[in-house]
């Protein structure tokens, strides 16, 4: 056994916690829904929360005048959210328990902020979506299954919150899972759960309690503890190699020679010394010399490690560039279709505005077309009267770029199917993209 | 204690830089250090997901910007970005000097703490003085013994216009604070240095935007996902030097309100006050003003860590006395080009 391997044991026995895995999730729900409530409960309950933080809570609640804590604090962390009751901008939380480490991503479900919640999306393994047992599933509601959805989460969990306000009645949670599974049909999850809930009173949160004994499944947390991370899967999976180039090194160190080493991290797939590799865009053919880290060589290393890999041959590799197994390659095209998150104020220019994609570690010009179509997300309909896409709206467009860019379709690779928007005159992240295709042909660009 | 060696800031706007020492003694050429085994399953857990992320920050930051800097404080925090740094570009040399904005109120300890640790590492460290702030009448305490946390602030945007920078990394974290908690990972700042928390750039996926304007900057927090008790576990795993303020030492402190204030010649025992000695670690190093210790008897990392575990109050919490201001002190200070 290698010594750092020995070393790294060493650490684990005496650390046992610094090696739980990682879950990322986002929670969504509608104004009023009692998500950042829920969150405040989450943490409360899983002793995550330090007396000076719920000293604080009873502060802020006292001074409103409301007797019970208001968990939402917690979350509402800016002066303006705390001011008008509203949770603004997403916030990030992370909590512990002894089987799993958490992230998680609040964001707010008021209409105008929907673009936090493609924000908090894109980096979730599993979306918690709220939901009012009062008032059903709104339109809102529907909107962020429906985001989650486009940007690839595939295991949902619907928390139907506030039972304790309609007499924890078993019927209305049955209503509001069938008439959601009706609208999931059309979606791509590949697991739902439903978990009946009461933020404001604990039930089924951390705790069973005693209200809801007809519930034979997870409390929410047991279900985040044992969901699955794909993330996790990355390494194992037989996904083919990708590796966007970050940053070229030069030095070999005092007293080496110097060589190049292209630096990045493994965005999927796995890698191992003597591996054959193409660079992408040159498509120049090669083999994988080394792979380094500051703690020693790999003989293999797995996505997400940040590495080092150094070349058999002394080909041209720039920042941008892409390191791929020469067996499974990618697209590589300056023209492909893609669905779009448009996020930004100002809807969509075909013309006057320039935009720029930024796709692995490139940046590149980009012209996009009229809108194939546009999704209504509460109806799940295709709008292909549009000309445009403004806030809010999820189309399909043909992108044109400047250089040609290694791609797979978003619903096979992640990494390499998604894409940012910039706004070349504002510099502000206008869309999120995700590559679904190939154009289907060059007319689409005529409009 | 035993290192309370002379400061030497006086005057000294920049430190000298040093020659070129990557932590691992380097291998004779044509030498191949050994190979690594290749595990059947990696071993991934959070602190590995961390690392990796944060790496992935610093070489986009690396590839973005024209002229980055690394906020460096001597404090926990940036000592593990420091080697996140390493991890990043070694063997090469970081693409980025150092940056300390000094308040002239650090303890002494963090300052020779500094001044060894960027000895060793081999890379240059600018040094900006809030004293010279005040000197030129950029800022004005209100006394000479006030906490000039806040006036970093001034310091910081001086520096960053005199010296063309356009992102600075920094080592916050989003479990820190509430406000906090709301920030990118690059995270925008206007011509004014503020930051405005109601209209940030969408975040997505791991696909940073760094473009901005002149006149603007990016602050990039490589350490935002992680919280105080990753910060001591990947200090554990990875046998960093922090300064022996964090660990438990005897220290005389005057008790004000929920907090013990540390004696210096900044903190005196008010009429009425009477102080003792205790033993005691601090939690974050910062402004001897206002930055106060926690009751303690952690002498290693180890036990931090199982301190920390168990810890029922935050960070920040019994530590400083300006966040407690108000419930947005932080936020304010943010958005006044804070760190």
């Amino acid at each position: 056994m290698a010594a750092t391997e020995v070393l790294r044991k060493d650490f684990d026995d005496e650390f046992p916690a610094a090696s739980k895995d990682l879950l990322r999730f986002i929670t969504a729900g509608s104004v009023d829904d009692g998500k950042s409530t829920l969150i405040g409960r989450l943490l409360h309950d899983a002793k995550a929360l330090m007396e000076d933080q719920i000293e604080a809570l009873a502060r802020a609640s006292t001074r409103r005048g409301l007797e019970d804590l208001d968990l939402s604090y917690v979350t509402d962390g800016l002066q303006g959210e705390r001011e008008q009751g509203i949770t603004i901008d997403v916030a990030y939380r992370s909590f512990e328990t002894a089987r799993r480490r958490f992230i998680i991503a609040d964001t707010p479900g008021h209409e105008q902020y929907t673009r936090n919640m493609v924000t908090g999306a894109t980096n979730a393994d599993v979306a918690v979506i709220l939901v009012d047992a009062c008032k059903y599933w709104l339109p809102q509601s529907r909107r962020h299954a429906c985001v989650a959805d486009t940007v690839g989460i595939r295991h949902l969990i619907v928390a139907v919150n506030k039972m304790d306000m309609i007499g924890y009645c078993q019927d209305a949670f049955g209503h509001i899972r069938d008439e959601f599974l009706d609208f999931a049909a059309h979606l791509h999850f590949e697991r739902v759960e439903f978990i009946p809930i009461s933020a404001l009173k604990g039930d089924m949160v951390v705790e069973r309690g005693d209200n809801l004994p007809w519930y034979g499944g997870p409390t929410l947390l047991a279900a985040l503890e044992e969901a699955r991370i794909p993330g996790a899967a990355y390494g194992s999976d037989d996904a083919p190699l990708r590796f966007p180039v970050q940053w070229v090194s030069r030095g070999g160190g005092p007293g080496r020679a110097s060589r190049r080493g292209y630096m990045g991290r493994i965005v999927s797939g796995s890698v191992a010394a003597g591996d054959e590799v193409v660079v992408l865009p040159s498509g120049r053919v090669t083999h994988v010399e080394e792979i380094d880290t500051h703690d020693g060589v790999l003989a293999r290393a797995y996505a997400p490690q940040s590495v080092t890999l150094h070349l058999e041959d002394d080909v041209d590799v720039a920042r941008g560039d892409m390191i791929v197994a020469a067996a499974h390659r990618p697209a590589l095209a300056n023209v492909f279709e893609a669905t779009l998150c448009w996020l930004g104020s100002e809807p969509m220019s075909l013309r006057r505005r320039r935009y720029y994609i930024k796709h692995g570690a490139k940046t590149v010009a980009a012209v996009l077309s009229r809108p194939s179509h546009r999704l209504d997300i509460v109806t799940l309909a295709r709008d292909s009267r549009e000309a445009t896409l403004a806030m809010n709206d999820i189309g399909r467009v043909t992108v044109r770029v400047q250089e040609a860019l290694p791609w797979d379709p978003y619903a096979v690779n992640r990494a390499t199917g998604a894409f940012i928007v910039i706004d070349a005159l504002t510099h502000d992240t206008v869309a999120a993209g995700m590559i679904e295709g190939p154009a289907p042909d060059s007319e689409a660009l005529a409009s | 204690m035993n290192d309370n060696t002379a400061r030497k800031t006086q005057g000294v706007t920049e430190a000298v830089a040093v020659c070129d020492i990557s932590r691992r003694s380097q291998p004779a050429p044509g030498f191949r250090r050994k190979r690594l085994t290749a595990p059947d399953v990696f071993p991934w857990g959070t602190l590995e997901a961390l690392e990796s992320e944060a790496i992935h920050i610093l070489r986009e930051v690396a590839g973005e910007f024209q002229n980055p800097v690394l906020l460096f404080s001597g404090g926990k925090d940036s000592v593990v970005l420091t080697r996140l740094a390493e991890k990043a570009f070694r063997p090469g040399r970081f693409p980025f000097a150092l940056l300390h904005i000094d308040t002239g109120h650090n303890f002494p300890e963090v300052i020779a703490f500094r001044d060894r640790f960027v000895g060793t590492l081999g890379e240059r460290l600018v040094v900006r003085l809030v004293e010279d702030s005040i000197r030129e009448g950029r800022v004005v305490p209100k006394s000479p013994t006030e906490s000039r946390n806040a006036y970093q602030s001034v310091t910081l945007l001086d520096a960053i216009s005199e010296l063309g920078i356009d992102a600075c990394i920094g080592g916050a974290r989003r479990d820190e604070e509430k406000a906090r908690a709301k920030e990118r990972v690059f995270s925008f700042r206007d011509l004014f240095g503020e930051w405005d928390p109601r209209n940030q750039r969408p975040e997505l996926w791991n696909l940073y935007n760094a473009r901005v304007h002149d006149g603007q900057h990016m602050r990039v927090f490589p350490l935002s996902n992680w919280t105080e008790l990753d910060v001591w576990r990947y200090i554990a795993r990875e046998e960093l030097a922090v300064p022996s303020l964090y660990f438990a030492h005897e220290r005389e402190i005057v008790r004000r309100g929920t907090v013990l204030a540390p004696v210096s010649d900044l903190i005196r025992p008010a009429h009425g006050e009477a102080s003792e000695t205790l033993s005691v670690r601090f939690r974050t190093v910062g402004d001897m003003s206002c930055t106060c210790p926690v009751a303690s008897r952690a002498t290693t990392v180890g036990e931090i860590i199982a301190e920390t575990a168990v810890a029922r109050i935050s960070e920040r919490g019994a530590t400083r006395l300006d966040d407690q201001a108000s419930e947005a002190s932080m936020e304010l200070r943010k958005r006044e080009g804070y760190f």
